[in-house]
């Protein structure tokens, strides 16, 4: 039976507009959307009347009608049907079987389509907008026709798996294998293994005198993928350095991740802020720290890259997913309390070809920007903060999801024991998203494998989520893990490393029949946790399951016997020793090169920068716009930040609820004044000059967005998430290490321990041969538990006749900055800028106090856009001008208006700059973006106290002007430099991405 | 002496309710004793609708709003538990269905009931936007109601994609004339006509709350149990406002409510 619904013609049918819009604006087309419907076949048989019920059922009355097993005619115009493939699941399937069934009718499978009708085209535009708009040809199929379409091709059922034949269990030959033929063997199977691992594999089935199954090399594959085990950080690395002029030293780093972010972490661990507070850091699925007396904070940020960039809305929807379920496995299970959410893509206005296969950017992030929204306020989670970068390297977009979680302090720990039952929670196990972890660690190529691509279902994951932190609470199993990367083959066998498994795959809940054991066993369907349940405890488990709806299947034990065992049917389909399957993987050598790149003056361009006009205010609303500075009101306001009450700085703040807080907080538990903050840091600009300072940028950036809030740098801990391209290439692999190094640096010096990360190293698109590589990325989520709310403040200016204070030491840092790429000079010439962590620590104690002090009303840090950018979003978040003169702000010599050649230490001489607060501009002061700068709101009055706090922590400050009416003036040393009415600022910020 | 029992409060929550644990939690803050029922375990006859004073269907995303928002619990509930709800409400306690919860009760028909239960008069459509939005929102009360008593303006969030009032002239005009419109979007300075953004969705007439003609069933789209500390609203950090928020008021009507008349 077919049901047809559609908008009455009276009522509004937004979906109708959006695509009329997007044809419009997006394809540039003038094709006129006529109408659109939802098609539900539904397999079952029923009467006129049973039919009619169960349509009404379906549709509303007031706003929709439905047609029973209408034609799909258009009269004079296109018809085009998009639906899932096949092998997706749809979760909108399941809601229509469940509604059929409560009416009291049976119901075998839905299948669900959308229908579009389109005038005013030709058939090669139909088409434009069927791949434009309406289906991604990785997860969807389309077909279109002149007022009629064929959609008999579109209702087969999956068929395809249980079609395939051969034998359920298959050897694959690899002890005689030459190393061409090993190669190979791992190239056809999507293995991702080095010829040295292939062979480390070929040598210890010799010794057992057996081939390998098809299951057991695909499990090594998986537990030894870049994903699961991070070789290139664990690997050994001989690092070759040369310095600006030429020269070279070596350096050999036995293992990157341990001897900097794991360093950093252990030698804060031994001060007194950290001692008792560092719960679980780089063991479990995410790190853990103390919250209060009775909890603690579970805190992961993940990426989603690949998936997302075939497909933006189920890449991110299942990114979400899969980080969600991290924290949900953290310890015995942390509830999720908050999201954040970070992106990069290229700029949505691209307009030069696209490689083959890469989605036009706009589309990338509409599509993102969806996922996130439709998963994230599924599950009932706020999402409070996120960023967006534009810059397009980022053809291949980067997805960072992360989420944090509280839990009881009596649930940190899991342990499973031999004889506990190994238990699937959640949904069933499908042919979907085979080989993610070993896909992940490829670059996207034209023609690669999609069945990595799934659609989430958030409902599916919330039952889940209900179900396990019941059970938890109840306390009814030792162990848990999420079914990510790697599926059960990962889970189980991370969760019985230490003790051994047993595994009988046909007792694994199916969602088609014809599975292979190593297809079941390596499936990375979404929405299943692992849990290790003492017997007696299975038959309360499975009760709270049936109460919310969850599935639930015993798929095996937890042994002694130190091996992995999978089964199919009593056959045997792996047999593996633990210890070969975790510790046999070859340590790797590596060999980095990082050249240091000579500063680039920018003296001679830096001349008569402005765009136009007499003075900057043109250049600051050009600025204000650049993508990356912009106001992404429009994608927060998606995300549902209000869900579970306890958002109380929210992702937007300021006199009208509109211009983006340093750092969002939760007040997590009811009646208690501890909050918790969480702000990010990501400058991909500066490691184009310096991957180093990038990455102390990075760092410095999410730590002031923490401070300027009104937290503390000793309760704050820190994520690294580094995204690279291909670090096979020695060079790549010598930023990474150079930033790295800058992560141990400044983690160190600051104080703020990393409790876990991820590295995703593919990140770059394949067109024609040619490689486009992302820029070097490194996001760093920051967490901090803020004791008392009450000392919160945010960076909106409070009332008129308040003194404003810039903090901090503003240095000829132009390198890398916004400023430098909208004027034209470039992003690889100029300083970076750098950071003297004990002058930055100063300035952090200072602003820190002063905030405790009550006297700050309010408070930014100085980033993007140097600070221009900043009082600029001060004022008209706080609808409130000012008054600043730039000569009162705290800067470096170079500032001094004549020219002057310094003669620096190592005897090298440079001449510095001649600009600072000369009659050319104060443009350095204006837009530089050195780092650990904020600027306060002090209220009047209090300027001798704040004063004082300054100068007993010996950082930089000074009074640069007063809150004062609705317009932002700047006086240079030549009088009015900038003179702008706040409104108008605040629209050239939100006009660039209204859409 | 016995200490006073308190009025109790049924948190109905299905497969994807997310609003659950703050919804309860304000009952609790009013004076209720709140428990939070999966809808399974009232229709497995474990619950028993009749055992509570007040009935409260959150807010969230039940069985994901696959086929519309509300609809598949809403169609579960006029089937498997339309008499016990019918008792309910004939019995004259009190139900409220917030942002979720409204989009359910007004599509099983349990509002506005204007020519008897179970029958849909009006919905909740789309937004104009398109989009899901999440932002904080003014409405002026007209008509007191038991749900809204003492309260003249009300700041609260809205956090749906599908709140769009929409009826019938024809039920518009019986809403109007019976005084069923409790809460209607409106500016800072309380102008109920105002437009987007203010009218966060596009309703007719403005239209945030309506009751039932017993005015015992309240349905609104905002979320009263967001607000109930100074701390929830947007701008704590630059206004003074009282440490208890707007929108515990409307929970305080409910128990009052039930421990004078219900109890």
């Amino acid at each position: 039976m077919w049901i047809e619904i559609k908008t009455k013609e009276t009522s509004k049918d937004v979906r109708k507009e959006g695509l009329q819009k997007a044809i419009n604006e997006d394809l540039g087309l003038k094709a006129e959307v006529a109408e659109t419907s939802d098609i539900y076949v539904i397999q079952g048989s029923y009467s006129t009347k049973e039919a009619e019920t169960i349509a009404r059922a379906m549709s509303d009355q007031v706003v929709q009608q439905f047609g029973i097993n209408n034609q799909l005619y258009s009269k004079g115009a296109w018809v085009a049907i998009v639906r899932y493939k096949p092998q997706i699941t749809d979760p909108v399937e399941q809601s229509t079987l469940k509604l059929v069934e409560d009416i009291g009718l049976a119901a075998e499978s839905a299948t669900i389509m959308q229908k579009y009708a389109i005038r005013n085209a030709t058939e090669e535009q139909v088409k434009a907008i069927c791949e434009g708009l309406l289906a991604n040809e990785n997860t969807q199929q389309y077909g279109y026709g002149f007022e009629h379409v064929n959609v008999s091709s579109f209702l087969k059922r999956e068929t395809a798996a249980a079609a395939e034949n051969g034998e359920p269990v298959a050897a694959v030959k690899i002890r005689k294998a030459s190393d061409a033929e090993l190669r190979k063997i791992s190239q056809k199977n999507v293995l991702s293994l080095s010829l040295e691992e292939m062979k480390a594999i070929q040598t210890h089935f010799k010794k057992l005198r057996r081939e390998p199954t098809d299951a057991e090399l695909e499990t090594i594959a998986q537990t030894w993928s870049e994903h699961c085990k991070h070789k290139t950080f664990n690997s050994e690395i001989g690092l070759e350095l040369y310095d600006g002029g030429g020269k070279k030293t070596t350096e050999t780093i036995s293992n990157l991740f341990r001897e900097t972010i794991v360093a950093a972490t252990n030698e804060i661990a031994k001060r007194k802020e950290w001692k008792d507070n560092l719960i679980s850091v780089f063991r479990d699925n995410a790190g853990i720290i103390k919250f209060d007396e009775e909890n603690c904070i579970a805190f992961k940020v993940e990426t989603h890259n690949h998936p997302s960039a075939l497909d933006p809305y189920g890449g991110a929807g299942t990114g979400i997913g899969g980080v969600i379920r991290d924290v949900l496995g953290a310890g015995l299970g942390a509830k999720p309390i908050f999201s954040t959410d970070v992106f990069c893509f290229a700029n949505p206005d691209y307009n030069e070809k696209l490689p083959k296969g890469v989605l036009h950017p706009k589309r990338t992030l509409k599509g993102v920007v969806s996922g996130v929204r439709d998963y994230g306020n599924r599950m009932g989670i706020p999402t409070i903060n996120g960023s967006i970068t534009f810059h397009n390297s980022y053809l291949a977009p980067l997805v960072y999801c992360g989420t944090a979680g509280i839990m009881p302090r009596w649930a940190i720990k899991k342990s499973p024991k031999p004889g506990d039952l190994i238990v699937v929670v959640g949904g069933k196990t499908g042919k979907d998203g085979l080989h993610g972890a070993t896909f992940s660690s490829t670059e996207l190529n034209e023609g690669l494998t999609t069945s990595v691509v799934q659609i989430g279902n958030a409902i599916e994951e919330k039952k889940m989520l209900d179900t396990i932190l019941e059970a938890r609470d109840r306390k009814l199993f030792n162990a848990i893990t999420d079914c990510g990367a790697g599926g059960f083959s990962s889970a189980v066998g991370e969760m019985g490393r230490e003790l051994g498994a047993e595994v009988e795959l046909s007792q694994v809940p199916l969602k088609h029949s014809g599975m292979k054991p190593w297809e079941i066993w390596l499936s990375e369907s979404q929405e299943r946790m692992v849990v290790s349940v003492p017997e007696k405890n299975l038959q309360k488990l499975k009760e709270i399951c049936e109460k919310e709806g969850a599935g639930i299947a015993v798929i095996g034990s937890f042994t002694a016997t130190k091996k992995l065992v999978v089964k199919h049917n009593g056959k045997t389909a792996a047999e593996l020793s633990m210890d070969f399957l975790h510790n046999g993987l070859p340590k790797q050598k590596r060999k980095a090169v990082y050249r240091e790149k000579k500063a680039k003056t920018q003296q001679k361009q830096l001349q008569r920068r402005k765009l136009s006009g007499s003075n900057y205010d043109e250049t600051l609303m050009k600025l204000l716009g650049m993508p990356s500075i912009a106001s992404k009101e429009l994608v927060i306001r998606q995300y549902d930040h209000e869900v579970q009450a306890n958002t109380i700085i929210k992702p937007l703040t300021g006199a009208a609820n509109d211009r983006p807080s340093d750092a969002s907080v939760v007040m997590p538990v009811f009646g208690s004044r501890k909050g918790l903050a969480v702000a990010n840091g990501i400058n991909p600009r500066y490691g184009i000059i310096s991957p180093y300072w990038m990455a102390a940028a990075a760092i410095d950036e999410a730590l002031r967005n923490i401070v300027a809030t009104g937290g503390s740098l000793g309760k704050t801990a820190i994520l690294d998430n580094f995204c690279w391209a291909n670090t096979d290439e020695p060079e790549r692999l010598g930023t990474l290490v150079m930033a790295a190094k800058a992560c141990k640096d400044f983690a160190t010096a600051y104080g703020t321990p990393f409790i876990s990360g991820k590295d995703s190293l593919h990140n770059e698109v394949v067109s024609d041969g040619k490689k486009i590589p992302i820029l070097d990325t490194l996001l760093i989520s920051a967490v901090a538990v803020i004791d008392d709310v009450d000392d919160i403040v945010t960076m909106d200016i409070k009332k008129e006749g308040s003194s404003i204070y810039a903090i901090g030491e503003t240095k000829d840092e132009m390198g890398g900055s916004h400023y430098s790429e909208l004027v034209g000079l470039g992003l690889e010439s100029g300083n970076v800028p750098t950071i003297d962590a004990a002058k930055s620590k100063a300035t952090f104690a200072a602003v820190e106090e002063a905030i405790k002090e009550k006297i700050v009303l309010a408070c930014h840090d100085i980033s993007e856009g140097g600070m221009a950018v900043a009082l600029t979003e001060m004022c008209f978040a706080g609808g409130i001008g000012a008054e600043v003169e730039l000569r009162n702000v705290p800067h470096t010599k170079p500032f001094y208006e004549k020219a002057q050649v310094e003669q620096s230490s190592t005897g090298s001489s440079r001449q510095q700059s001649t600009w600072g607060l000369s009659k050319n501009g104060g443009e350095i002061v204006l837009f530089s973006e050195s780092q650990t700068r904020f600027i306060a709101e002090v209220e009047k009055g209090k300027e001798a106290m704040f004063e004082g706090t300054m100068k007993k922590h010996g950082c930089h400050y000074g009074m640069i002007g007063k809150t004062k009416g609705k317009h932002l003036v700047i006086r240079g040393s030549a009088g009015k430099i900038i003179d702008a009415d706040i409104k108008e600022l605040k629209e050239a910020w939100q006009k660039t991405l209204r859409y | 002496m016995t200490a006073k029992t308190k009025p109790k409060a049924l948190v109905i929550r299905a497969a994807g309710t997310n609003c659950n644990n703050e919804t309860a939690l304000a009952f609790e803050l009013a004076g209720a004793a709140a428990e939070q029922v999966h809808v399974n375990e009232l229709i497995h006859g474990r619950k028993e609708i009749n055992d509570y004073h007040i009935l409260a269907i959150p807010g969230g995303f039940s069985y994901g709003d696959d086929l519309g928002s509300g609809k598949v619990l809403a169609n579960q509930l006029a089937i498997k538990l339309k008499q016990q709800l019918e008792n309910f409400v004939l019995a004259g306690k009190l139900a409220i269905g917030i942002c979720n919860g409204f989009q359910v009760i007004i599509k099983m028909g349990l509002l506005p009931a204007l020519k008897g239960t179970f029958m849909q008069e009006a919905t909740l459509a789309n937004n104009d936007s398109g989009k899901f939005e999440d932002r904080w929102v003014w409405m002026k009360a007209e008509n007191d109601s038991i749900f809204t008593r003492g309260i003249k303006r009300i700041y609260l969030p809205v956090n749906h994609g599908e709140g769009k009032f929409v009826a019938s002239n024809e039920v518009i005009g019986q809403l109007r004339k019976q005084k069923l419109i409790k809460l209607r979007y409106a500016d800072e300075s309380g102008m109920d006509n105002a437009a987007y953004p203010y009218n966060p969705n596009g309703s007719q007439l403005n239209i945030a709350a309506i009751t039932n003609r017993e005015g015992n069933v309240f349905g609104m789209m905002p979320h009263p149990e967001k607000f109930v500390t100074k701390y929830a609203h947007p701008r704590w950090t630059r206004e003074n406002l009282p440490d208890e928020g707007d929108g515990l008021r409307i929970f305080r009507n409910m128990v009052e409510y039930a421990e004078s008349k219900l109890m």
